[in-house]
């Protein structure tokens, strides 16, 4: 069955958002979400790839022979990964900084290459465009909430301004390694609840 | 020695890399439902990332440095991790098969384990020389291996338990992974 374009894109934002539904990519979820600045630029930045990625391999599906599909789909998305790391470097360094190792892992992030097999190898290049797309803006929002979740509870400030005054006392456990996997254990938790109905 | 002691326990134990530098979640959370494809998988990550560790060190130092094209550093990991993996495979399935029977099917999951990749670059970045290079990543896959099995010890009984029904499986299981990050919190005053 054929789906619209507009199908495509919109299963990225709730049925098949990344990394609720598709349990894949978790650990820069984990690692950049300290502050929603981070979360939103590594969304873009994945976003990024996976829209470049997916319109490559799917122009080149027809010549890529299938036995080394994953090592050419592997060179293509490292290809964009350096071309986002250079461009970050020289545009937005304080971000890059922040980002550090988690810029060229991106490579390993199965979602890329998860939908460049799973997708982009199988369809023709306007849908794998907008799955694309779908997909890493999915990732970008589900970033963006994780992470305004931890910025709100573990330092009081959302993209730096402060929300609850200076009474407040922030718990550093949030911002903390353990704060990130309960932090998403229990997003998890409510996507599954709100699901269920 | 006493500085390799430092290494050990800091890369091991206070910057475990599952639980401290949030590297390898996928298959963390992934293979360890069940002891036995933990502790395949552990192996197979000690094997794999030393060797990588290793080998991408000289490839940085010997090749990329001395051209000038460390831009090209990202193709040039992913491909080395790729390639070897492909390799180690083969190279145990025809003279070792005791080993590739117990590591077989979690060899090829390694290439797009974050944490073998992560390694790579942490030594390239901490500026290693090639013993603390090596010593690291033994240290850093033994940690993996000790978070993996502990937290499959964990989700063993946890499965037991009534949990409810929205938090079952990967849910309970990150809140799980938590609890043992905490613990593992406490090693900070060690160094």
């Amino acid at each position: 069955m054929a789906k619209t374009i507009g199908q495509e894109f919109v299963k990225g934002l709730w049925e098949e958002i990344p990394p609720f539904r598709l349990v894949l990519g978790l650990c820069p979820t984990l690692a950049v979400t300290k502050s929603v600045e981070n979360g939103i630029g590594m969304g873009l930045a994945t976003t990024f790839v996976l829209v470049c990625a997916n319109l490559l391999v799917s122009i080149l599906s027809g010549i890529i022979p299938s036995k080394i599909r994953i090592a050419c789909f592997i060179i293509i998305i490292a290809t964009f990964v350096t071309v986002v790391e250079l461009m970050m470097q020289a545009y937005a360094y304080q971000l890059f900084q922040n980002l550090g190792i988690f810029i060229p892992l991106i490579v390993v992030n199965c979602i890329v290459l998860g939908r460049a097999e799973a997708f982009a190898s199988k369809n023709k290049v306007i849908p794998s465009f907008a799955d694309g797309l779908g997909i890493g803006v999915g990732f970008t929002l589900s970033l963006t909430a994780i992470s305004a979740v931890r910025e709100c509870l573990g330092n009081g400030t959302l993209l730096g301004y402060s929300i609850f005054g200076p009474a407040f006392e922030p718990f550093s456990f949030m911002v903390e390694a353990p704060g990130a996997f309960i932090c998403l254990g229990l997003l998890l938790c409510i996507m599954n609840l709100v699901g269920q109905k | 020695m006493g500085d390799y002691m430092v290494l050990i326990v800091s890369s091991m134990l206070i910057n475990n890399i599952v639980l401290a530098q949030y590297l390898g979640i996928c298959p963390f959370i992934g293979t360890s439902k069940k002891m036995e494809t933990a502790t395949g998988m552990a192996g197979a990550v000690v094997f794999v990332m030393t060797l990588a560790a290793i080998i991408t060190w000289c490839i940085d130092t010997y090749f990329l440095k001395t051209l000038d094209i460390e831009y090209l550093r990202t193709i040039a990991f992913i491909l080395v991790i790729a390639s070897l993996v492909q390799f180690v495979e083969m190279f145990l399935k025809k003279s070792i098969p005791a080993l590739y029977a117990g590591l077989g099917i979690f060899l090829p999951l390694i290439t797009t384990n974050c944490s073998v990749m992560g390694v790579c670059l942490i030594n390239i970045q901490e500026e290693y020389t090639f013993l603390e290079a090596l010593t690291s990543s033994i240290a850093y896959a033994l940690g993996f291996g000790l978070a993996l099995i502990l937290f499959a010890g964990v989700r063993e009984r946890v499965i037991l338990g009534r949990v409810p029904k929205p938090l079952q499986d990967t849910s309970i299981g990150l809140v799980t992974a938590g609890m043992l990050a905490l613990a593992f919190i406490g090693f900070k005053g060690l160094v």
